[in-house]
């Protein structure tokens, strides 16, 4: 007979075995595969290839659509960011007091994050058309329709991009904030306002310090989510017009199934791994530093 | 917070505004997927033509669906199933290795997605399970997996320690603790991990598209997606691609509405701890 504190033992660790048949077979494996596979040129379809670093490496140096994709990814990642935390923490400071009024509000910002971001982009796609979009039509009533488009410039397409990941998350960020408005308490407040605090200085000296774990937690999902910026620019402008909106994650999928340079998709995924690695280090050290 | 409390009607004019630019796009497409257009089924008069081109389309809409509830159902099943029993264990029970795994768990969030989709599948291919609905849901539930685990455990760690201890005492084992008496105490969060899997898996888009070859397997964004570029000439069907879409956000809508209290608790316990 096993004692108790065995049994508990195994049965703790009988019940993460599916967790740890997953984190093993299905994170751990293909982390360390993207590795070796960066090192080889791998084919599209076999079970390995010859050993050739740092080619796939250099390849990408090399590739003249590398450095376009990377700046517009921080440009796309800079635009996204701000006008979602700024219009997320504007909603979450209109839906933060309690009413039936506000609940509704809530309900319809937060609608369109239930969409997936692939429905939303064909949403768009519709939306922002000249032979079905409500908008085209109106523009060209007032007489400045005719020779635009919303996808027609390199401009035009990042922004009309853009419109749509804020109309999609900005209910998401709206909500993490409101988690941490809340966490305010009332008595904080009431002590600005004894002290003779305006709306302006309670907002910058109670609020926005007591939000800084929730707008670091926004600002980095933000962040990592444009960075992997795929489905939306793969959908609505297929990183046209003249490759100018292709993102860094549609060029790994480019290198691996349309090029079959699944080496140099490693490679670059790699690349990816590590500098949102970094990115999110930094960030954290930033914000933890910000709120010491 | 009395500086934002509603003033009144400026502040109901203003936020409704704002509400109708947030609900325009969804009632636009709802309507425009019923109204006549060039190049659609839907020429003349309002119908639901653009419904039945995107019922025949590819293999058909039904077996879109199917696609689609497969992959779904079988991500939040799996998901609920994995993360139930690892968040009991990491909440309650002391074992060797404990922190180390739910550290590896949560890290799942660091890697980018993306860099993984590529070795996966490369692996899928060789384990014999490239182009299933099945694969597909595997790699799904590995990305639900820090949220979820997360989640149930902090659920489990909530439920009172005598509730446990007095069924221990009667008598009871621990898979029937665990059935019987922890998994009715977490029922909200369950229903807010299965609410998040299936959210993610209906509408997953990267992972299928690298993942599932024929498309007799594709699952419904992917076939919504293609669905723009069946017309010849280059010419769009928006009417076809709006009833898609129509289709695709239809579940999502519903679901979110009936159980939307779920949905923000999970960001309420998130973002606590967090």
């Amino acid at each position: 007979m096993l004692s108790w504190h065995l049994r508990r033992q195994l049965t703790g660790f009988a019940y993460t075995l599916p967790t740890l048949a997953f984190v093993a077979l299905l994170f751990i494996t293909p982390l360390l595969l993207v590795a070796r596979m960066s090192l080889t040129n791998w084919p599209l379809l076999s079970h390995g290839g010859a050993f050739n670093f740092p080619k796939n490496y250099l390849s990408i140096w090399n590739n003249r659509l590398f450095w376009p994709a990377v700046t517009f990814t921080i440009e796309y990642t800079v635009l996204a960011t701000l006008l979602l935390i700024g219009l997320g923490l504007g909603l979450a400071l209109i839906v933060q007091s309690q009413s039936r009024w506000v609940a509704w509000l809530r309900t319809a910002f937060l609608l369109p994050v239930s969409l997936g971001l692939a429905a939303a982009s064909l949403l768009a796609y519709g939306f922002f058309s000249r032979e079905s979009g409500p908008v085209l039509p109106l523009l060209e009533q007032l007489g400045i329709g005719e020779s635009f488009g919303f996808f027609a410039t390199p401009i035009a397409a990042l922004l009309t991009t853009t419109f749509l990941v804020v109309w999609k998350f900005a209910g998401f960020y709206m909500l993490i904030l409101l988690v941490g408005l809340q966490g305010v308490s009332d008595e904080i407040y009431e002590a600005g306002q004894i002290d003779g605090a305006g709306r302006w200085q309670t907002f910058r000296h109670i609020t926005l310090p007591m939000l800084l774990p929730s707008l670091s937690l926004s600002l980095i999902l933000c962040v990592t989510g444009s960075l992997l910026a795929f489905d939306q620019f793969f959908i609505l402008t297929k990183g046209g017009p003249d490759n100018s909106t292709i993102t860094v994650v549609q060029l790994i999928y480019r290198e691996a199934f349309q090029r079959q340079n699944l080496g140099t998709a490693a490679a670059l995924s790699i690349i990816v791994l590590i500098v949102l690695l970094l990115i999110n280090v930094l960030q954290l050290r930033f914000l933890r530093r910000g709120e010491g | 917070m009395a500086a934002a409390r509603p003033a009144g009607t400026p502040f109901h004019v203003l936020t409704g505004g704002l509400a109708i630019l947030f609900l325009f796009p969804l009632a636009w497409c709802v309507f425009a997927s019923v109204s006549p257009k060039a190049y659609t089924a839907q020429t003349n008069g309002y119908g639901f033509g653009n419904y039945t081109t995107l019922y025949r389309f590819g293999v058909g809409l039904p077996m879109f669906v199917a696609n689609t509830l497969t992959v779904s159902i079988a991500t939040v099943v799996i998901t609920l199933v994995v993360s139930a029993l690892g968040g009991y264990a990491f909440a309650r029970f002391r074992f060797w290795g404990r922190e180390v795994l739910f550290l590896l768990t949560l890290a799942i969030l660091m890697v980018p997605y993306a860099s993984l989709l590529i070795p996966l599948y490369v692996l899928l291919n060789t384990i014999g399970l490239a182009n299933s609905l099945i694969g597909v849901a595997l790699v799904l539930v590995t990305f639900q997996l820090p949220f979820a685990t997360y989640m149930m455990r902090i659920s489990f760690e909530a439920v009172p320690r005598d509730l446990e201890e007095s069924a221990l005492v009667d008598g009871c084992g621990p898979a029937a603790v665990l059935w019987r008496i922890m998994l009715p105490a977490v029922r909200p969060g369950l229903v807010t991990v299965g609410l998040f899997a299936f959210l993610a898996a209906w509408n997953e888009y990267f992972a299928p598209l690298i993942l599932l070859a024929q498309s007799s397997k594709e699952t419904l964004p992917l076939a919504v997606a293609a669905l723009r570029t069946q017309l010849p000439m280059g010419q769009v069907d928006f009417g076809a691609t709006e009833a898609g879409v129509v289709v695709l956000a239809a579940p999502c809508i519903a679901v979110f509405l009936i159980l939307q209290r779920y949905y923000v608790r999970g960001f309420m316990s998130g973002a606590v701890k967090g």
